[in-house]
């Protein structure tokens, strides 16, 4: 390995006038060699994208680079024109984006889509330009290439899309590959594959490849080199290895100890009583029929089994389509369930009417996943706390009162009670809504995803939070999630589901230690960093700065 | 030795520029649209000039004068006894025009009130519920759009004579569909959103989901179609008056000014010229303070 593909020295990007800080990415030098995997790993507003986006010429008009050179193929893709940029982008270096969904455009064959890189920066024939497609549709693992190439976006799934995105990238061979959190929203064992063919390009190909990330699961699983950004600055760089096992800033440490262990301290056997019943709990989608389609159903739950104890955390684990949220909607009643018995304190409320149900609904509260749409902007935060109470017919003020309590339990200033929720973070505004559901003093606390969307320091706060909540009250809580290491910290119990069949359960010791069915084997197979044992920092030599 | 805590760990402390509510951060934007500023003065002055109509001139908007017919202007070289001159029957055409004002005004926003309560209880109880509500609803969206407006007016009024009241409501039921169509695909949207879900499992009632949660985020969908159809409506008056199927004359509205006129629409062209610029003027104001509403309201977004 000779020169490095990609050099930025000392670059800085400015922010407009109005932000929080000055600059999104400040005084940042950072290399890829040819056949290296650079992972920058930071959190939400660390400037990773930023950098990313600056290298492929794709910042948004507000923000421009004021300082710094980024060299590339012998030029400095700062003083370049928009043209040469672009005739550059595809032919020499290629990003791929977190969304296959909207990466394709849905008028057009995936095919056709990975041609017009070739129309657009070679002059191949038509011919050639297909036997190219199909062998790149080859080189991603797609089955049945000839078959793909006439299909368009809709018709593949999201793990597929995601390699189309990939061949798209790969198709003239480009020097530099900008991945920009490839593998968020995709699925675990979907994850996993993708993940693998990283590896494979990094040995097929000479290219240099930088990978943005926020997880560092996937840093431990395919980075040989890692930069670990803050406020953007890189406040930490090296190998891998280095960097995971022994991190030197105390920022790298703080976000490295956040990460969930998958080991705990076996918690005493729950003796309670039982506070939740489901017992053959059924529920069918059933999509219309059209003209030219036929009527389908889609069974979302099928004859789902589980009890929870008081103070117990019983961990719900799936894909996406596996049911999960569906049941979750049983559980709480926004959708109503075909047959089955859910008994809160031994009362069914499976099949109640929406009438009789009325006073059972504080039992049940839920957290959502996404804290941004589950608090209405329009109205304070206070007025959106007291609501619950209001509705089971409690006095305002004494409702206001408990608010205030409960802003204190969650860690927030009661104050902030007669704001808005633009005001806060996502951290914040998780806390607020884990107070609005606490607020009708429930029995059973459902968390649905509800730490997916934060960052993984703000994460372990929260879980900490929910932890000590739940032991101070005697909650129950019901923790549906699908990343497995957050499932081995909190939970005392779990399930597995698949396609709406509870597939294995058992204590989360007993599941994850030895897995009954292919299907869990598989989840746990696919977890990326597996090698990875997040080091104790407790025990590393004290930070330097 | 983990002593390094988070932000978040701490109670939060009052930040440094303390953000903007939703309000205040509107207020900012809507100074700063110059259209929306513009169509805001605008109806301030028309609204003024309805209101205070009988302070603004000394004439009666009903005397007729024979000896003061068709006078001209003042930039005419009419005299300022009459500023604005005098139509055919020797009325003060200042006085006409501004008591015409509180008619223009009155139409447009009774019709688009009614429009606005029948379309968006309809819009969103159809986006709400969905399935079969939904499916009756746009039916009876769908029957509306069938039917041409300005020629069920015009039977209408054929049939019941025309005055203030039948074309109010003939305007008003008839120009709901755009508050219908909207609000029906907003509520679907704000209804997926997980506050309300939220506040289903807690308990709250219907009504209060609907005035609470989907009421004030669908808000400003329902201001810019206000505005709207409160010029479309003016309009539609205009055309109905100048049909002479509107209001019926001595009543002074722009659009019999108009049909008044058009007798003489080349001997004094300033008898249409004036109440046309009038009606151009307020509607033009009325659109540019709705796309400025929608634009300052819009981009607030969730957060």
């Amino acid at each position: 390995m000779t020169d490095p593909i990609l050099s930025i020295q000392n670059l800085t990007v400015d922010l407009p006038k109005a932000a929080d800080r000055a600059h999104a990415v400040e005084n940042l030098s950072l290399q890829v060699m040819p056949k290296e995997i650079v992972c920058i790993v930071g959190e939400s507003g660390s400037g990773k994208s930023i950098t990313a986006f600056t290298t492929m010429g794709l910042l948004p008009q507000a923000l421009s680079p004021s300082q710094g050179e980024i060299r590339f193929d012998g030029h400095d893709l700062l003083k370049l024109s928009k043209r040469a940029h672009s005739d550059l982008r595809g032919r020499r270096m290629a990003m791929i984006f977190q969304e296959p969904m909207s990466a394709l455009n849905p008028c057009y064959s995936v095919g056709d889509q990975i041609e017009e890189m070739f129309q657009q920066h070679t002059d191949l024939g038509a011919a050639e330009r297909k036997a190219r497609t199909i062998r790149l549709l080859e080189e991603v693992h797609l089955p049945d290439p000839p078959r793909i190439y006439n299909s368009y976006p809709h018709q593949l799934s999201g793990g597929q899309r995601q390699r189309i995105v990939i061949a798209m990238a790969l198709a003239l061979d480009p020097a530099l590959l900008i991945a920009d959190e490839p593998t968020t929203a995709l699925d675990l064992s979907t994850q996993q594959q993708i993940l693998h063919l990283f590896k494979e390009l990094r040995e097929k190909h000479d290219a240099g490849i930088m990978f943005v990330t926020h997880d560092f699961d996937v840093v431990a699983e395919i980075a040989d080199r890692v930069v670990v950004m803050q406020h953007g600055r890189i406040v930490e760089q090296g190998s891998a290895e280095e960097v995971l096992n022994r991190p030197q800033h105390p920022y790298t440490r703080l976000l490295i100890d956040a990460v969930p262990r998958r080991t705990r301290d076996v918690p005493a056997p729950i003796t309670s009583h039982e506070v939740l019943k489901v017992s053959n709990l059924n529920k069918t989608y059933h999509v219309a029929g059209g003209m030219f389609r036929p009527a389908r159903t889609v069974h979302a739950c099928k004859d789902v089994n589980f009890t929870v104890h008081q103070g117990e955390t019983l961990g719900i684990v799936g894909e996406s389509g596996s049911g999960k949220s569906t049941l979750v909607k049983c559980l709480i009643r926004l959708e109503d369930p075909e047959s089955g018995v859910v008994s809160v304190e031994g009362k069914d409320i499976a099949l109640m009417s929406r009438h009789d149900l009325h006073p059972y609904r504080k039992h049940i509260q839920i957290v959502f996943q996404d804290p941004y749409g589950s608090l209405n902007p329009r109205r304070t935060i206070g007025d959106q706390l007291v609501e619950g109470p209001v509705n089971f017919g409690e006095n305002r003020a004494k409702a206001m009162e408990r608010a205030r309590e409960l802003m204190k339990i969650v860690r927030l200033d009661p104050e902030v009670l007669n704001r808005y929720p633009n005001q806060f973070s996502g951290g914040q505004r998780q806390r607020i809504c884990i107070a609005r559901a606490l607020m009708v003093e429930p029995k059973i606390l459902i968390a649905d995803e509800a730490v997916s969307a934060l960052d993984v320091s703000v994460q372990k706060e929260v879980l900490k939070l929910l932890n000590e909540i739940r032991d101070r009250m005697g909650l129950t809580v019901l923790f549906i999630t699908h990343d497995l290491r957050v499932a081995a910290q909190v939970c005392d119990t779990l399930i597995v589901m698949q396609q709406g069949d509870v597939v294995e359960r058992g204590t989360v010791e007993e599941v994850f230690g030895a897995p009954s069915h292919p299907y869990t084997r598989m989840l746990l197979d696919a977890q990326p960093g597996k090698h990875w044992d997040v080091p104790d920092i407790a025990t590393l030599p004290p930070a330097v700065a | 030795m983990t002593d390094t805590t988070t932000p978040t760990d701490q109670p939060l402390q009052a930040p440094r520029n303390k953000p903007l509510t939703p309000g205040q951060a509107m207020r900012r934007r809507a100074l700063r649209h110059k259209g929306l500023m513009f169509g805001a003065v605008v109806m301030l002055i028309v609204l003024c000039v309805a209101i205070f109509a009988p302070l603004l001139t000394q004439y009666d908007p009903y005397q007729q004068s024979l000896l003061a017919r068709m006078k001209p202007p003042v930039f005419l070289g009419g005299t300022s006894e009459h500023w604005l001159g005098t139509d055919g029957l020797g009325r003060d055409f200042w006085a006409r025009l501004a008591y015409g004002a509180r008619i223009s005004l009155m139409i447009g926003i009774l019709a688009a009130v009614i429009s606005g309560i029948i379309g968006s209880t309809l819009g969103i109880l159809a986006g709400y519920f969905g399935g079969k509500v939904d499916m009756v609803v746009t039916f009876l969206i769908n029957v509306r759009l069938a039917m041409p407006v300005v020629l069920v007016a015009l039977a209408v009024v054929a049939l019941f004579g025309g005055s203030l009241v039948v074309v109010v409501s003939v305007l008003g039921l008839l120009l709901w569909d755009r508050f219908a169509v909207v609000l029906r695909s907003a509520t679907m949207q704000v209804r997926e959103q997980e506050y309300v879900a939220a506040a289903e499992v807690l308990g709250a009632s219907l009504p209060r989901i609907l005035f609470k949660d989907i009421l004030p985020n669908v808000m400003n969908h329902l201001i810019v179609i206000f505005t709207l159809e409160m010029a479309h409506a003016i309009i539609l008056e205009a055309a109905l008056s100048f049909l002479g199927l509107g209001v019926q004359p001595p009543t002074p509205s722009w659009g019999l000014m108009i049909s008044e006129g058009k007798d003489m629409l080349l001997f004094e062209p300033w008898l249409i010229t004036i109440p046309g610029v009038a009606l151009f003027f307020l509607v033009l104001a009325i659109n540019m303070l709705g796309d400025g509403l929608r634009d300052v309201t819009a981009p607030e977004g969730r957060n």
